[in-house]
């Protein structure tokens, strides 16, 4: 039975439950959208209307068009989907550990190589 | 009766797929994970499967938000692979097995595990990279193929138990249908990754250690934690690892390791291939 809401706190960590399901649905939906080449393509061409066209609100939006992760993820955004948006512009899981630690992407990958010793 | 054969989980990271594409298993980088391979592949080769049920998670191919199943089974004769918009090769379609399928269906929810049920559904990297690792190049894949697909990204996921349980319940759905089908039982993701957030590059070896060898000795072990448990543990996308565990549990009974695997990092994962089988 759920008795509260009581959430579990892990630093630098968001489960994505109901709450950031609610908030980030229109910029997820918009990232999901670029499963198709056409719609890649359309974002390219006008990325304003194209987060218009999808709904998103003025914090979505700045945070897409900066590319900004923890924006996106600060304003509902899934990492699944948000791969799809960060595939168009050819970053990879390092560049977007990088940005996200505030780290150099040679030292975060150092950082992975190191886990594993 | 169909028999189940074992099972294999492996990890489904999508830069495999471009790696294999690109032909780099023999890549310093790519090495220590593709050299894992090979014993798998021997072991296929003499047990001879059929059928593959694949337990997987999806990543925004054939699901979004606006319809999330917890647990979702395919019931197609054929299941294509498509565009998932970063750019690697989309392979072949996979043959399905309908009648395997629906006796699955049938039997879940008399055992009152609710599948959703998809006549079409799309397969994507987390599918297809274990099919095109286990048997490499080979279109179309040599086995008939039944797909489960696992809530790992809108929280709350099924937690540890109950997916366990789940695995036990599609174990018992294979070991009634009326065939003399063999099959093995393959659980893909994982293990230890985080992708998003400050703590991203987050990796848990001892854990994951741990757990591969409690998977094969003591699997009620890692039951007892709960999804935030192995969020924190694992990471937000270690989290996957529940699709290894409902892969163990279809496979009833003791089990003997084949063959093991563990090297860290491919991209940001750590990387895990462990195949079994009953004893």
């Amino acid at each position: 039975m759920i008795t509260g809401k009581q959430k579990r706190v892990i630093p630098g960590t968001t489960m994505f439950d109901g709450d950031v399901a609610r908030k980030g649905y229109a910029l997820n939906k918009m990232c999901f959208s670029f499963n198709s080449a056409e719609n890649r393509a359309a974002y390219l061409e006008d990325k304003e209307a194209y987060c218009d066209r999808y709904g998103l609100n003025e914090q979505q939006k700045k945070a897409a068009l900066s590319l900004q992760v923890l924006d996106m993820l600060a304003a509902g955004g899934n990492a699944y989907y948000l791969a799809k948006l960060g595939g168009i512009f050819g970053l990879d899981m390092q560049d977007v550990g990088a940005q996200q630690t505030g780290m150099t992407k040679e030292a975060f990958k150092a950082k992975l190589v190191e886990a594993g010793k | 009766m169909a028999k189940i054969v074992g099972g294999i989980n492996v990890t489904h990271v999508p830069y495999i797929g471009r790696a294999i594409a690109n032909k780099l298993q023999q890549d310093p980088y790519w090495k220590p994970f593709f050299d894992g391979f090979p014993p798998v592949r021997q072991w296929l080769a003499k047990v001879k499967p059929d059928i593959a049920v694949v337990i997987y998670n999806d990543h925004g191919l054939n699901f979004f938000l606006d319809k999330m199943p917890t647990f979702a089974i395919g019931a197609a004769a054929e299941y294509n692979n498509a565009d998932e918009g970063w750019g690697i090769p989309t392979l072949p379609p996979y043959q399905g097995d309908v009648d395997l399928s629906w006796h699955m269906i049938d039997s879940l929810i008399e055992e009152e595990f609710d599948m959703v049920t998809c006549q079409e559904m799309l397969v994507d990297h987390a599918f297809t990279i274990p099919l095109e690792l286990f048997w490499p190049g080979q279109h179309p894949c040599p086995v008939r193929t039944v797909p489960i697909c696992v809530n790992t990204v809108q929280f709350p996921l099924p937690k540890p138990a109950r997916c366990f349980k789940f695995g036990q319940a599609i174990g018992r759905a294979i070991e009634s249908w009326d065939s003399d089908a063999r099959v093995v039982v393959i659980g893909t993701g994982g293990l230890s990754h985080q992708l998003d957030g400050q703590r991203a590059g987050f990796i848990n070896k001892e854990f994951d250690l741990m757990f591969m060898e409690k998977l094969i000795s003591d699997p009620l072990w890692v039951t007892r934690y709960s999804i935030p448990d192995l969020v924190e543990l694992t990471g937000t996308q270690g989290v996957e690892l529940i699709n290894w565990l409902t892969a163990r549990g279809a496979l009833l009974g003791e089990v003997a390791k084949v063959h093991a695997n563990y090297h860290v990092p491919i991209s940001n994962t750590a990387s895990g291939l462990l195949c079994m089988e009953a004893v």
